[in-house]
């Protein structure tokens, strides 16, 4: 076994392990912090396959952006409501949809990779960065998706301001339409 | 840069590829622990210095074992974990910070013909690397079971979390003008004296001069959210011992402690290296082509890193403590406009020149 098969299974053990480990937990924040294992696997897997700009934003938003936001969500909650961070007893019923979505799902996915046509030609050049390319193809031929893209962010950064905004609140009555300064509301539970 | 990879095929000419990976990565961690050695050293003698005293004196020379001593101290406590603590993520918590750091650092290219793992996008998965520590962080408060690490752990998430847009903007600012994400190609851009680093507007000659207040503003906001990154004070909430006794590592103790005290200076020397990277020319000599050799690279490489460093210590010694709420206020309403105008300003630098 070369090199890269060692890393590969490596990678691979590490992946399936922890994702076993994500869906069969009853702690739901040993599953949050076990999704952090598997992300980095797949982060792993895209450097492997020669995409490391793809492999780091892998990093940077999966385990740095949505996982924290996870985390801090599972946290918060548990903290607040006094809930145990338990899943309850699973159903049977539960049991036979899960396994019948998941054997739909993999069986999905192994007809479509045993029938579609893979490019098998050997790669002349080993290109030395994708950065490059990606910058490219995102400024020339996909400008509209990513100006429409960063469009939404930027409504999604004013609408989180304007939620944590507590001292202003649009007042509820219909006859004035105007915005009222109130440092008294409080949020309701 | 293929030359980048001397030292690997140096080494990997007499033991094959597989090895010669597994030294060159060893080569960080020597570094980070050497130097925290040095650091430690360093902080003690500074703080004392600063308070009018003499600091250690009794082990070795000048007190020059202290840290070796402390070490020891360090390796011979007890491994407590607490009852009620969650044993699984309160063991790997401090490994996890660690592991964050150590990754870090070996994307640094310490000269020209060295850098661990010469990444073309080694800025870029800095920024990416250092969420481990906030998940570090997490983990570790929150499986304590203990008050204080929850809020300690929870004030250092959202300060990592805040800081690091600033921190990112002052990034692309110098990646806009480097047109490059590779630190050694930055650290190449920025040879020949010290008027060609980007914390004086980059190689460009004397047309650049406009650039160099935007600049310069935007080192000064770099340096202050590396500060809270690494949680060191005046940004030191997470562990304000008037407050929270220790923050997330109060419920740590011996070997584990270590390892968030590794993790921490490790990541001071991290932020300072970028700094260095980014604004004060990586490796390259300050004065021209004079000791400009690879050699010679790695020292001053490493000098002006220990220099930020040692900024650091000096600020620490220095300045009270800042609230959580001031913390927050200076980073969403002074240093994210300040670091988004310099930045505009710097791209347009990167289309000029």
């Amino acid at each position: 076994m070369n090199l890269e098969a060692v890393i590969f299974y490596l990678f691979a053990l590490i992946i399936v392990a922890s994702g076993g480990l994500v869906v069969l937990s009853k702690n739901i924040m040993h599953a949050a912090f076990a999704l952090m294992f598997t992300l980095f696997g797949l982060a792993g897997f895209y450097a492997m396959l020669l995409s490391d700009f793809l492999a780091v934003s892998q990093i940077m938003i999966y385990v740095g952006g949505i996982l924290v936001l996870i985390i801090f969500g599972v946290m918060l909650t548990s903290k607040i409501t006094g809930v145990e961070l338990k899943t309850g007893p699973i159903g049977k019923v539960n049991y036979l949809f899960g396994a019948a979505i998941s054997v739909i799902i993999a069986c999905g996915l192994s007809l479509l990779f045993t029938n579609s046509k893979w490019i098998e030609k050997p790669v002349d050049k080993i290109p030395d960065s994708s950065i490059n390319a990606i910058g490219y193809s995102l400024l020339t031929e996909y400008i509209l998706v990513f100006e429409v893209a960063a469009v939404l962010l930027l409504i999604a950064l004013i609408g989180a301001a304007l939620i944590a905004h507590k001292d202003q609140i649009i007042d509820s009555d219909a006859s004035s339409n105007e915005i009222s300064t109130n440092n008294d509301i409080k949020i309701k539970e | 840069m293929e030359n980048h990879q001397f030292l690997f095929n140096f080494i990997s000419e007499y033991t094959g590829d597989i090895l010669a990976g597994v030294l060159i990565a060893i080569i960080p961690l020597a570094l980070l622990l050497v130097y925290a050695l040095v650091a430690i050293y360093g902080e003690l003698k500074i703080a004392s210095f600063i308070q009018l005293k003499l600091g250690p004196m009794r082990t070795g020379k000048w007190g020059l074992l202290q840290p070796v001593a402390e070490v020891f101290k360090l390796l011979q406590k007890e491994d407590i974990t607490p009852d009620g603590a969650d044993k699984p993520l309160f063991n790997l918590a401090p490994f996890i910070i660690f592991l964050g750091c150590y990754a870090a650092l070996s994307v640094l290219p310490l000269s020209s013909h060295f850098a661990p793992s010469g990444l073309n996008i080694g800025l870029f998965f800095i920024i990416a690397i250092s969420s481990l520590a906030v998940l570090g962080i997490v983990m570790g408060g929150w499986a304590s079971n203990n008050k204080y690490s929850l809020i300690g752990a929870m004030r250092s998430v959202s300060q990592i979390i805040s800081y690091e847009i600033p921190a990112a903007m002052c990034i692309l600012g110098v990646a806009s003008m480097a047109h490059s994400l590779d630190m050694n190609v930055i650290s190449a851009q920025q040879q020949g004296g010290f008027w060609n680093w980007y914390v004086l507007g980059g190689p460009a000659g004397i047309s650049k001069i406009w650039l160099i207040p935007f600049t310069v503003v935007m080192f000064i906001v770099y340096f202050v959210t590396s500060l809270a990154e690494t949680n060191r004070t005046p940004f030191d909430v997470p562990e304000g011992e008037s407050e929270l006794v220790a923050g997330y590592h109060t419920e740590y103790s011996g070997m584990k402690f270590a390892f968030f005290y590794l993790a921490e200076y490790g990541n001071m020397f991290v932020v300072s290296a970028i700094m260095t990277v980014i604004f004060f020319g990586g490796w390259s000599s300050p004065f021209g082509d004079f000791l400009n050799s690879p050699i010679w690279q790695i020292f001053w490489f490493i000098a002006k890193s220990m220099f930020f460093v040692g900024l650091q210590i000096w600020l620490r010694w220095t300045l009270p403590r800042t609230r959580v709420d001031q913390l927050m206020y200076l980073c969403w309403k002074i240093l994210l406009p300040l670091s988004m105008v310099c930045f505009l300003a710097m791209a347009l630098g990167g289309m000029l020149y």
